[in-house]
């Protein structure tokens, strides 16, 4: 172990803004000057920041730097490692870093439980995150637990699935373990599709085992033997670093046969997404991985008892496997400390469009939009006004400023019309068309429908028709009836989540952003954004 | 890297793994300060630095930051170190070679006795 060592963060973003490059450069100037055994540089994932740069962390002196070319890496190089002296011109507050924001002197912390390792340890050296607890969950059920034990845990604390749905996911492991077969399978659902979702790849890139163990746990208590991460295939950061995860995982006997030297065997593989949204579903998903088109399939049955291969199969999203090892270590009650009543523990929002601080937030379940936005956000950008926020994802709620209050947990969206979906938060500033962001959103929806069943194939462009005559104007209130109409038909008609969740936007927009889309109808559009067609004026003849 | 085949195999990594972390936290009991100017670099500062590493590693003190800093005024009784312990006066000794690097984290960081003949100045440079 060397004296000092050289964060540096690497995530899909970073890696975009030559963190790669910066790390290497690091590595060799290093060399050059002779200090390769006083200091070490490490990769580790995101910081949940995003600046324009690369950020790096000088330990054990707690020093961010923000990195914008290879001069700046020369500069903290020869100044800073070399002489000791700190380059004031690019360090970044540690507070600025580290998402404490001074409210009145009041401290406004997240609670990190999935995140608890991620951009402090090297996500690509188990030693590190065995050192942070790691594995011993793990080593903890083998040991002393039962499987009907490690449910009954999972259970009581009330954790519920991460992806959207907010299935029980103590319920989803009964289910698929009082099944009997010959072989059962976990999968982990790391297929992340939902536009403005990025919590699954960075906790991927920044603790791949935490979900590695996750599953393990599942595994020994539904009795299953093997199992498959479903990654989509751009995530490449996330691939090498689970990939790398599994190898050393199996080398120190935590995977694979007589794990920790029981009689509990488990083998994990990774299988890669091409790109579909469709295969998020968790049907299509198992599809997928057997070979076939990513179609959803009828449900029921459902996977606890006929899944993958037609096994029984446990399939939750990243986010959920990764609060497993925490809640076997410290107890159901520890984690119901945590979120409401109904939805324990904690989320990762993810923060985009018009926002200060755009990034990813652990917060316990009930935090308001308000202090997600405001709090944790830093506010709307470029000084702006608030016009609408997207809850979810882009199968979530389109909401006003006038929701901004709502806790946001599984049950918002019963009670106050907020869904919490997959955790974005989509901030958009009053120089935006309600009408306009409508559009883009079912043209995603339309392009995405696999085409398997008619609601869904024929809604999604039912939809776009009817936003496309708002937006130049000649749509008539007849139009929005039938939309209204067609948001149940779709609803209750459609095969899967995707059919049957584009209402969900599309009644939030209609409803929340009514005036709006009336003065559509009037052939007006309040921010101008829309290209009315001027209707065509009669001939007024006149005599003279 | 053979197979963990228990818990005991399992822990023993942690604490392993434990030790190699601690290096980096700040927040610790106190820091020691090597300068690394270049009068510092001339005249061993590295073989020192790497010998207080060592011997940090060696007696197992796993609460000292190790922290470089620049060229503190003192360039002919480089290479210096300054040890500031949380409530204690920073010390800064002078001509530290390696093996009297040793000597003072084995003293100074370890039993707490200040390494007297080596001293050179105490409190803030």
């Amino acid at each position: 172990m060397k004296a000092t060592v050289v964060l540096v963060s690497v995530d899909s973003n970073s890696v975009l803004k030559g963190a790669r490059e910066y790390k290497n450069l690091f590595s060799q100037l290093i060399g050059e000057y002779n200090l390769s055994e006083m200091v070490d540089v490490l990769e580790t994932g995101s910081f949940g920041v995003y600046m324009d740069g690369v950020l790096v962390e000088v330990l054990p002196d707690g020093v961010f730097y923000l990195v914008k070319s290879t001069e700046d890496v020369k500069k903290i190089v020869e100044e800073h490692l070399l002489k000791g002296r700190r380059v004031s011109s690019l360090e970044v507050l540690p507070e600025k870093v580290r998402s404490t924001v001074v409210e009145t002197e009041e401290l406004v912390k997240e609670t990190r439980i999935v995140l608890r390792n991620a951009g402090t340890i090297d996500p690509t050296n188990i030693r590190e995150y065995i050192a942070n607890d790691g594995y011993a969950a793990l080593a903890k059920v083998l040991k002393e637990m039962k499987p009907a034990e490690v449910i009954e845990e999972i259970k009581k604390s009330g954790l519920r699935g991460r992806g959207g749905a907010g299935f029980p996911t103590g319920l989803k492991w009964e289910f698929t373990y009082k099944t009997n077969a010959d072989q059962k399978y976990i999968l982990c659902n790391a297929d992340e599709g939902e536009p403005g979702t990025f919590k699954d790849r960075l906790i991927m890139e920044g603790d791949p085992h935490s979900v590695i163990e996750g599953m393990a746990i599942a595994a020994y208590a539904v009795g299953a033997t093997k199992g498959y991460i479903y990654i989509r295939g751009e995530y490449y950061e996330s691939i090498r670093n689970i990939q790398k995860a599994i190898d050393d995982a199996y080398e120190y006997g935590l995977l694979g046969d007589n794990i920790l030297g029981t009689d509990f065997s488990f083998h994990l593989s990774i299988r890669l997404g091409a790109g579909a949204y469709i295969c998020g579903e968790e049907t299509a998903l198992m599809e997928s991985i057997e070979g076939k088109a990513g179609r959803p399939r009828l449900k029921p049955p459902y996977p606890p008892v006929s899944g993958l291969f037609g096994k029984p199969t446990v399939i939750n999203n990243v986010e959920t496997f990764a609060n497993v090892a925490p809640i076997i270590l410290n107890g159901a009650e520890w984690f119901k400390k945590y979120g409401t009543e109904n939805s324990a523990g904690t989320k990762v929002f993810t923060l985009v469009g018009n926002v200060v601080k755009r990034g990813l937030v652990e917060v316990p379940m009930g935090t308001t939009v308000r202090e997600l936005i405001y709090t944790f956000g830093g506010g709307v950008a470029n000084g702006r006004k608030l016009k609408m926020v997207q809850t979810g994802g882009t199968a979530g709620t389109f909401i006003g400023p006038d929701k901004l209050d709502t806790p946001l947990d599984y049950d918002s969206f019963k009670n106050y019309g907020v869904s919490i979906g997959s955790g974005v938060i989509l901030v958009v500033d009053d120089s935006h068309c309600a009408v306009d962001i409508g559009l883009n959103v079912f043209k995603f929806f339309e392009h995405e429908s696999c085409g398997k069943c008619t609601p869904c194939r024929e809604g999604t462009r039912v939809i776009i028709q009817t936003f496309e005559k708002l937006s130049k104007g000649t749509a008539t209130k007849q139009d929005i009836e039938y939309l209204w109409q067609l948001a149940e038909l779709m609803e209750k008609g459609s095969l899967c989540g995707l059919g049957q969740s584009v209402p969900v936007p599309l009644r939030s927009l209609l409803d929340n952003f009514k005036d709006e889309i009336y003065a559509h109808i009037d052939g007006k559009c309040p921010t101008g954004i829309c290209k009315m067609e001027t209707k065509k004026k009669k001939k007024v003849y006149t005599r003279y | 890297m053979p197979k963990i085949k228990s818990l005991e195999e399992l822990m023993k990594i942690k604490e392993d793994a434990i030790k190699d972390l601690k290096l980096r936290q700040s927040g610790k009991r106190g820091k020691v300060i090597v300068a690394m100017g270049t009068c510092g670099i001339a005249a061993g500062a590295k073989e020192t630095l790497k010998a207080i590493v060592d011997a940090i590693n060696e007696f197992g003190v796993d609460d000292i930051a190790v922290v470089q800093s620049g060229c503190m005024g003192l360039c002919d009784v480089e290479p210096t170190v300054e040890v500031s312990l949380m409530d204690e006066e920073p010390v800064i000794y002078g001509n530290v070679t390696p093996e009297q690097a040793r000597r003072i984290v084995e003293k100074h960081l370890k039993n707490g006795e200040i390494v007297a003949d080596l001293v050179v100045k105490r409190g803030e440079v």
